[in-house]
């Protein structure tokens, strides 16, 4: 990937990961640490990736992305709004009564939203039914979703991975947010999903481990990914509450929101990345 | 009368007829010989996912391919496709209101010798609560295919519920209009009104034969859809005789009966009494023993009617 476009997503997941952060705090609950560590991947395909049209939504040919992990809506809200789906404004009346944004994806409502999530498990068989549509129709849209790394306990997602390598879904490129937390603790002491990649494999899928916190190597496996004849699986190395000091690999981060004076570091911790990233895509 | 014959016998050879016509997809979880769907997966194996021993995803690969605009038609007993997978239908399916039409059949204690495990008695109550579905029950094969097309047709989440076993063909293809949320009048009559659905309006269009026989006459409504209750024409007639027996191969609780009571309850114009399988849960024997054995016929909607009419 061009140097220029890796500043261009550390600027734009910066203000993702600002924008996530911010909504939490106002909506006085959420799920912030899952949202900081999917925000990189979330940001590489809505900037970068995918085939899409925020002025056509519901453009048939575009690619389509089911965030499985649907509690990490923040990250992908935030990414839809800089995109220009709809009103950063929208933001803030984030889990509010009234609200366009629901405390879970609803793509009934919110533009931009391919399938409606939170219910772990579920939205990675979405991801297969629509993948399965297109190679039966001879579409060339690509499916892309995001599992986490506790999500993967839940017996669907082993039944969607046989799905998928029984119809063969090359054009499916799920990714797995390996923070290696989930509610209750470290996903090792709970239930431990490892080796996820192991995992997938012996399910027919084709893995690769990536840190998921970088564009090159995000690029690299998604090109791998495309170009291989089985579904792929993207296992990322991510950090839970990446960006936030006090909120980094601590799991009592997954679904709090910040109090104000937390917030006040947090905001500005989040600001002055996103200024550097900014600076940086301005020097080159 | 023509020969009897099961629900899911008309839905598999109606399903594949439509394929022509209309463009969807069917799943099935490796029971599509029992729920015939293996007719249409022969005509249209490009059309069709056989999703092996796994209802919760096929639910969720449905609404995933309703999603992108087709309808998906998704097939197992309804013991796995209601049951097993009732949270991926809730959340999947009929939250997003996506085109999703649940065909579930073996319902009811007619699956027959599998025994309890496989008799699913609650699958209409449990429909019936979630918002944006619709839940149909077809009588026999002329409405069953009439009904396929429609619930196609229609653009929402439904459950459609089929049953194993053979039973009594009483509709002309053709002569009768099925529409969704509509009830059918089959018989009219003064002193009582017996809705019926599936199964139990053959017994119900019986049980008024002998009722007449004895002096008692008897309105007959097919409520092929228990969601939306055609609460209008229900009234009606609740109002018109003053009593009502609801009837149907399903637990007391919850089905056809309370959308009944529900819809009758603030103008509480009848007595109503209903008929079904008490709260309790089946055992094994062969189909037609266990009608018989849970008064699932017309002698138990006649003692029922009896009853309550003191008679």
């Amino acid at each position: 990937m061009e140097k220029k476009t890796v500043l261009m997503l550390k600027e734009r997941a910066a203000k993702v990961r600002q924008h996530s952060v911010e909504a939490v705090y106002g909506a006085k609950s959420g799920h912030p640490g899952g949202s900081l560590s999917i925000a990189d991947v979330i940001t590489y395909l809505y900037f970068h990736k995918m085939n899409i049209d925020p002025k056509n939504p519901k453009m048939e040919s575009r690619d389509r992305f089911v965030l499985s992990k649907g509690h990490c809506c923040p990250a992908l809200y935030s990414a839809l709004a800089e995109r220009g789906y709809f009103d950063a404004e929208e933001l803030k009346k984030l889990r509010k009564l009234g609200a366009m944004l629901q405390g879970h994806p609803d793509m009934k409502n919110i533009p931009g939203i391919d399938m409606s999530t939170g219910s772990l498990g579920q939205g990675f068989s979405t991801a297969c039914g629509m993948a399965a549509v297109a190679k039966r129709k001879g579409y060339d849209w690509k499916v892309y979703t995001a599992l986490g790394d506790g999500e993967i306990e839940e017996g669907q997602v082993w039944e969607a991975a046989m799905f998928a390598n029984q119809y063969k879904l090359d054009n499916l490129i799920a990714f797995v947010d390996c923070n290696g937390y989930q509610i209750d603790g470290a996903v090792e002491d709970v239930m431990n999903p490892n080796p996820v990649d192991d995992k997938f494999r012996a399910f027919g899928w084709y893995a690769q481990v990536i840190d998921g916190h970088d564009f090159d190597e995000i690029d690299n496996a998604v090109n791998n990914a495309l170009a291989s004849d089985k579904p792929s699986v993207i296992i990322c190395k991510t950090v839970k509450g990446k960006g936030v000091s006090y909120m980094e690999n601590n799991y009592s981060w997954h679904g709090k929101e910040p109090k104000d004076d937390e917030y006040a570091i947090a905001e500005k911790e989040l600001y002055d990345a996103w200024v550097k990233a900014a600076e940086d895509v301005k020097n080159g | 009368m023509a020969e009897k014959e099961a629900t899911r016998v008309a839905y598999g050879r109606k399903l594949a007829e439509l394929g022509e016509k209309y463009d969807f997809y069917v799943l099935d979880a490796d029971l599509s010989g029992s729920t015939q769907t293996a007719v249409f997966a022969k005509k249209y194996p490009e059309r069709f996912f056989n999703c092996g021993i796994a209802e919760e995803n096929m639910i969720s690969v449905s609404a995933g391919i309703a999603a992108t605009g087709i309808p998906a038609i998704a097939s197992s007993f309804a013991m796995f496709a209601c049951g097993r997978a009732f949270e991926q239908i809730r959340n999947s399916v009929a939250y997003p209101n996506l085109p999703v039409k649940i065909c579930a059949s073996h319902a009811g204690v007619t699956v027959g010798e599998d025994g309890a495990t496989h008799q699913f008695c609650e699958d209409m109550a449990i429909m019936r609560a979630l918002p944006n579905m619709t839940v149909v029950c077809p009588a026999d094969s002329a409405s069953t295919e009439a009904l396929v097309e429609e619930i196609i047709k229609y653009d929402g989440p439904v459950y459609m519920r089929l049953g194993r076993y053979a039973v009594p063909q009483f509709y002309t293809k053709g002569e009768v209009e099925f529409k969704l949320g509509k009830g059918i009048v089959l018989a009219e009559g003064t002193d009582v009104t017996i809705i019926a659905t599936g199964i139990m309006v053959a017994a119900a269009m019986e049980a008024k034969e002998i009722l007449a026989s004895e002096g008692i006459s008897a309105a007959v409504i097919d409520i092929h859809t228990i969601k939306p209750l055609d609460v209008e024409l229900v009234t009606e007639y609740a109002k018109k005789t003053g009593y009502v027996v609801t009837t149907e191969e399903h637990s007391v609780v919850g089905g056809l009966g309370d959308a009944v009571i529900s819809a009758l309850a603030e103008s509480a114009c009848a007595k109503v009494v209903k008929h079904g399988i008490d709260d309790v849960f089946g055992t094994s024997a062969p189909a037609g023993v266990l009608l018989e054995h849970y008064g699932l016929n017309a002698n138990g909607i006649v003692d029922k009617v009896k009853k309550l009419l003191n008679k």
